[in-house]
């Protein structure tokens, strides 16, 4: 065998072993890799009360309570949802229907007790007019975080309601 | 001196594409910088925030853009020793270490008013930081050594290590959890209004020819300190 094909061989099985090292020590490591947990995640995994953790998931239309400068409000991967509690100020993106990331613990009440809330946004970006159009049209379909799913799933609730 | 007969033959033809490379930075950044951060339409959620997008986007993909030259460079000199692949990664360093600070500091910016936070150590963050430390540490490896045939070497096998961040880095968004959002490539098309895919392609050029002209001067600096170095050395000196 030729040196330049040993090197490359060596090289090509050195990548493999690297390779394949990370992505054991990232599958290993998923659960601290994760930035946050959702509603459903919440009810498979045991958390303690006090516990620091982040919850994501989109904020539930209606459910937003303010009081003084606490706000209450639930989260929602669609299946599971989550009461949330928060005192300080919202970023600007809050809103219902948002996906938002909060950091804190759960209390013994099964409330959550945020001591940030985050925003999150989506990939979709877009003019106000084609977001004015497309909503005006019904083609509104916002992608993030299963938020789809809760708007076809609201939009059915809709539907069978009326007929 | 026969190693550099191919060294000056990439360098001739990199003299005659320099400057169109040259030019096209300065039309992509006359047209685009305006459209990008004046005459595009503000986004329906982020209002002016969104032009942001125009920088941190191109940065991000040319610092992965550079990485990526840095690694096949480095694997090419390694198995087939070639000397300019070696020039061209050690050129990619800097240039693209600039790129992935502008995108990290971008996206700091636009994290601030958007999310609420400048920063989080979500993977995506967290994998395009220890991205501008391989960098950092190419750079530093490859000048720590006396000769810098060993320098040379070390930081190739750094550059081929390092490249197993380069898939973490696209995927982050989508293996785990993050506050990131995901690409706005995917399989069902770019999620961008199209008014605003012509400013922000039009700044990929830009960074994309800029990179171009750069490591063509990175590239020359190498050969011409290699020949110095070289006349030194039959001279005794």
């Amino acid at each position: 065998m030729k040196r330049k094909t040993q090197r490359l061989y060596f090289i090509l099985l050195g990548g493999l072993a690297v390779a394949t090292g990370i992505a054991l020590v990232l599958a290993a490591f998923e659960d601290s890799i994760v930035f946050f947990y959702s509603p459903s995640d919440l009810s498979q995994q045991t958390i303690n009360p006090g516990q620091r953790i982040r919850i994501g998931g989109l904020v539930e239309a209606g459910s937003v309570i303010k009081d003084g400068d606490t706000v209450t409000f639930k989260v929602t991967d669609t299946a599971e949802t989550l009461s949330i509690s928060y005192r300080g100020i919202l970023p600007d993106l809050f809103r219902e229907g948002q996906g938002i990331v909060a950091e804190g613990a759960l209390l013994a009440s099964g409330v959550f007790q945020a001591s940030d809330v985050l925003a999150k946004h989506d990939e979709n970006y877009m003019p106000p007019e084609v977001a004015d159009a497309l909503k005006a049209a019904g083609e509104w379909r916002p992608s993030q975080d299963g938020a789809e799913d809760a708007e076809t799933a609201a939009v059915e609730t809709i539907s069978t309601e009326t007929q | 001196m026969h190693a550099l007969a191919n060294p000056n033959r990439f360098l001739k033809l990199g003299d005659r594409i320099q400057p169109w490379a040259l030019g096209l930075c300065l039309i992509c950044l006359a047209v685009g910088l305006p459209i990008a951060l004046a005459f595009s339409p503000p986004d329906y959620q982020q209002g002016d925030t969104v032009r942001i997008m125009y920088i941190h986007v191109p940065a991000a993909w040319m610092s992965l853009f550079c990485y990526g030259v840095m690694a096949a460079g480095s694997a090419s000199f390694l198995i087939w020793r070639q000397p300019v692949a070696n020039m061209m990664a050690r050129a990619s360093a800097p240039v693209g270490a600039m790129f992935a600070g502008l995108c990290l500091l971008t996206g700091m910016l636009w994290g601030e008013p958007m999310w609420g936070t400048p920063w989080v150590w979500d993977a995506r963050l967290t994998s395009m930081l220890v991205l501008f430390f391989l960098y950092l540490g190419y750079m530093a490896l490859g000048d720590a050594f006396d000769r810098p045939e060993q320098g040379d070497k070390a930081g190739a096998i750094l550059a081929l290590v390092g490249s197993v961040n380069l898939p973490i880095i696209k995927f982050s968004v989508d293996w785990w959890n993050s506050l990131h959002q995901p690409s706005i490539f995917s399989m069902a098309g770019i999620s961008l209004d199209s008014s605003m895919i012509l400013p922000l392609f039009l700044m990929v050029g830009a960074f994309q020819t800029f990179y171009i002209v750069v490591v063509l001067m990175g590239v020359r600096t190498q050969v011409l300190t290699a020949k110095v170095r070289a006349a030194r050395l039959m001279r005794g000196t």
